[in-house]
């Protein structure tokens, strides 16, 4: 039983990270219903920039974050400037190639730069309580509370603010929302920024709890993220959050009580067994055909 | 005005004659019927001549089947994913399939002695299956579309991965070492022929008709009285087949294969290929595969940045030609004849029926 | 016998009543039109008698044979076919071959054949292929056969849909809205155009219109939905003076 609790936090700290790097899938095709490829690797220069911040400027934990969060965002609003708005009326796989390419040359420029695995330094000093042979650690508290803390921001964003109102709208409608006076670029601008810098904050967690990073960490944890986001319902934040936890448990059950190998084999099989019960996911609604 | 009479006055109207110089090349290649029958017949002499008399070095022979290989994924992958319009992501899961029904039959069933004999049927054998669980994996298709179905092909390709990861007998993760190259240049043409042709005859029939109605608005296609599970299935299988048989010819010709070759990153590098030919074009297919290859190569002197200037290009690409290279075009002389000149046969026959004398 | 037979179908959608205790019988070679307001499950018919949905309660009957429970494509190849309100072409193909298309069930060949261009494979696309380019020269379409569907202007393309539909070799053709978007000169033209289309072909024809002018023109009986259920049957004459019909068009009290 103490050994299920343990195992339950580590899940809860997995799956908290898979929900932040889900919703920045979610969110992007929310609005454009365009799977961002590229969110994966965001992920990993986030871990990076953690990186950077704290080995070359020295910083401590809470600035990384938010240097990593502002860097990253940046870069996604950039990127969405510079890749994909002027694809937005072409074939949607362009837009989706064009994500993977830019994925590929994110991961590939990192390498450029750092062929071998990098060691984050300890930005936390780690304390760990005992409490009925359940080992907490205070890195464990500290990546669910901030995580699940950037979900309840997220949420309130999305659910209370002009910008959460505009952004709910457009992926209502893209075509007539924008003819009543909303600024699509802006939000969709917004949406990118809000969406990338969870994705950095989820890379800086990451980077804290499995502390050696490298240019293709992005990839396996990026899909995993999205097949969360699938789960939950594409397109819907609380979906995102909500598959991203069960993802998490999943992989670590499954690890915990069977031969690790079996991980991404039970994973996926899991996937499409709830496909086929759930087309449309936990949250997600079908959109209805016009005939 | 006398500017564009004088070519060669100012290096842009130079550069421009040239580009026109190119164009009718071009066109001339894209539109000669002859073009065809000369490049199977020159080929196929070639892939002989070349290893026999070592017209080319090794690496280039070596570069030559990996064309042929990625070709074979490319145009098979187009049959899903730009002739149906759905987005399977899991091309690697079928090819790794192929691959390890062909390897366990080079290295533990067959004798040694047999093995360039019984080459032809170890591929077809990696074929088939991959054709087989191409056909378990079109049962979601009936149902699912879209992203989702992006989702099932891609846990197809890591449930794939993950079982082979999970048999000890064939290598587990460790893969199969040790597998004869039997992969030569002649086989890989022929393959890569009959896989053209193949998809193309496919393309180019009723149930190739009914793939393609699918991806303008499956509803209709449905009303029209297509049988739409039937020729998903189809298109499914056929393309899962020819995936397992460049997975056979590439496991022959890499010598070592393990569940880790077959991963993610194999099917993106065949949807790049895919999207930079362009969707729906088998002449696409053809030069995105050997674009790709080639460039892969040429730039190899630039190391690691070669890796990073490959992505920028598909990105340059896709903004800039968002339909690839060819985009729902084909060269003429991959049309069937009767296809290509039907209108204007019809035209003929109505000529010669209203043109004789009524009684 | 009825060529169709329509017994007490009711749809729901959710909680929704969109159809409810829909009764129609079609004689062979009558043109029958149903109207009503927007939302009033005209469409939803359609889609109930081509498969596209499957009915919640009642049974409808081509030639004797249930429909319910069938796919689309099977009741196509029964003898029902469609075109629609805002037209479903396949946009990116040419106009021959979005007739081709609907001959799938009358191309006689296997699938291995196909792949490999043998046996029946050349004398059946030679035959449906002509056969597309004859049933496109009769619409005067034949000039387009390699055009884009796309392409094509917006009459053009109501009459290829028409044209596609027809290749299917159906008895009944459903016609759902096929005036949307015509002026009355145009509109004019439509009539004549059913009308010598229904004796070509030996059709049965029903149809959706929002247009008067049309069906009263045209229709030898009509049906009136509004809000799912069957408010007024008859002859157009009689559909133009009924009560019921005048309230749920112009609202309460709309016949002062």
């Amino acid at each position: 039983m103490t050994y299920f609790f343990q195992q339950s936090l580590n899940a809860l700290q997995l799956g908290s990270i898979y929900a932040l790097i889900a919703l920045g899938y979610t969110m992007v095709y929310g609005i454009l219903t365009m799977i961002n490829f590229a969110h994966g690797d965001l992920f990993m220069v986030g871990a990076f920039f953690t990186f950077i911040a704290a080995v070359y400027l020295g910083l401590p934990f809470v600035p990384t974050l938010v240097v990593s969060m502002i860097v990253v965002g940046l870069l996604g609003v950039l990127i969405e400037r510079v890749a994909y708005r002027p694809l937005r009326n072409a074939p949607r796989v362009s837009a989706v190639i064009t994500a993977l390419g830019v994925g590929l040359f994110l991961e590939n420029f990192t390498l450029v730069f750092y062929p071998y695995p990098q060691h984050i330094p300890t930005l936390i000093q780690n304390t760990t309580w005992n409490i009925a042979g359940v080992s907490i650690s205070s890195l464990q508290i500290i990546i669910i509370l901030l995580s699940i803390g950037l979900m309840v921001m997220l949420d309130l964003i999305v659910r209370k603010t002009m910008v959460g109102m505009a952004m709910r709208a457009i992926s209502w409608d893209k075509a007539i929302i924008p003819l009543m006076g909303v600024p699509l670029n802006l939000i969709v601008s917004a949406t990118f920024a809000l969406g990338t810098s969870l994705g950095a904050a989820a890379g800086t967690m990451y980077a804290l709890a499995f502390p050696v990073i490298d240019p293709y960490m992005g990839i396996m944890i990026g899909w995993k993220a999205f097949i969360s986001a699938v789960v939950g319902g594409i397109g819907n934040i609380r979906g995102a959050m909500i598959g991203g936890f069960i993802l998490g448990t999943v992989e670590i059950m499954v690890a915990a009580f069977m031969p690790s190998t079996y991980r991404d084999f039970v994973a996926f099989a899991l996937l499409l067994v709830l496909l086929i019960f759930r087309p449309y996911g936990i949250l997600g609604k079908p959109r209805p055909q016009k005939v | 005005m006398i500017m564009d009479n004088t070519p060669s006055s100012t290096p842009v109207s130079k550069g421009h004659a040239l580009v026109q110089q190119l164009k009718m090349q071009w066109d001339r290649i894209a539109n000669n019927r002859k073009v065809f029958p000369i490049v199977l017949v020159v080929g196929f002499i070639l892939s002989i001549l070349v290893p026999r008399f070592g017209l080319v070095n090794e690496y280039v022979q070596l570069i030559i089947i990996y064309i042929g290989i990625n070709i074979i994924l490319t145009t098979s992958l187009n049959l899903i994913n730009g002739y149906m319009g759905e987005f399977s992501v899991g091309h690697a899961g079928f090819m790794a399939v192929g691959a390890y029904v062909s390897a366990i039959f080079t290295t533990k069933l067959l004798p040694e002695n047999l093995l360039a004999a019984f080459f032809p049927l170890v591929v077809l054998a990696g074929g088939i299956g991959a054709a087989l669980v191409g056909l378990l994996v079109s049962v979601p298709s009936f149902k699912t579309r879209g992203d989702y179905l992006a989702i099932v092909t891609l846990a197809f390709n890591m449930i794939v991965k993950s079982v082979i990861e999970n048999i000890e007998a064939i290598g587990g993760p460790r893969g199969i070492p040790g597998i004869a190259k039997l992969t030569t240049l002649p086989w890989t043409f022929f393959w890569t022929v009959l896989a053209i042709l193949v998809i193309r005859n496919f393309v180019y029939s009723n149930y190739g008709r009914g793939v393609q109605s699918i991806r303008e608005d499956e509803i209709a296609s449905d009303l029209m009285g297509v049988n739409t599970n039937k020729v998903k299935l189809l298109a499914f299988t056929l393309s899962s087949f020819f995936a397992g048989v460049a997975g056979a010819l590439f496991a022959h010709v890499l010598q070592f294969i393990s569940p880790k070759v077959f991963d993610i990153l194999k099917s993106t590098d065949v949807l790049i290929m895919v999207y930079l030919g362009g969707i729906g074009s088998i002449t696409g297919s053809i030069l995105g595969a050997t674009a790709y290859t080639v460039l892969l190569e040429v730039l190899r002197p630039f190391g690691m940045w070669r890796m990073v200037l490959m992505p920028l290009m598909l990105v340059l690409l896709m903004i800039f030609r968002p339909r690839g290279i060819m985009g729902m075009s084909e060269f003429r002389w991959l049309i069937p004849g009767f296809d290509l000149y039907a209108i204007k046969y019809w035209r003929r026959k109505k000529e010669v029926s209203s043109g004789t004398p009524t009684s | 016998m009825a060529l169709l037979r329509a017994d007490h179908v009711t749809h729901y959608f959710g909680g929704l009543c969109a159809v409810s205790d829909f009764n129609l019988e079609l004689e062979s070679g009558e043109l029958v039109g149903i109207i009503g307001p927007n939302g009033a499950g005209k469409t939803t018919v359609f889609n109930l008698i081509t498969g596209v949905y499957k009915a919640t309660e009642g049974s409808i009957h081509l030639d004797g044979q249930e429909l319910v429970g069938r796919k689309p494509n099977a009741i196509t190849q029964l003898g029902i076919a469609r075109t629609f309100q805002n037209i479903r072409l396949f946009k990116d193909l040419t106009v021959l071959d979005n007739v081709r298309i609907a001959y799938y069930n009358w191309l006689k060949y296997s699938s291995w054949e196909s792949l490999l261009h043998i046996g029946r494979y050349r004398a059946q696309e030679e035959l449906y292929t002509n056969k597309a380019l004859d049933l496109l020269e009769f619409f005067k379409l034949d000039q387009f056969a390699d055009e884009l569907a796309k392409n094509l202007p917006y009459g053009s393309q109501r009459r290829l849909e028409i044209a596609r539909a027809l290749a299917t070799g159906p008895k009944l053709l459903l016609l759902d809205e096929p005036a949307a978007g015509m002026n009355p000169r145009e509109i004019e033209q439509l009539m004549e155009f059913i009308l010598w289309v229904r004796k070509e072909f030996g059709l049965t024809i029903l149809l959706i219109e929002h247009q008067m002018r049309l069906v009263m023109g045209i229709c030898e009986r009509l049906k009136v939905l509004d809000f799912g259920a069957t408010i007024a049957e008859g002859l157009p004459a009689e559909i133009r003076a009924h009560p019921k019909v005048l309230e749920a068009y112009l609202g309460e009290g709309g016949d002062q």
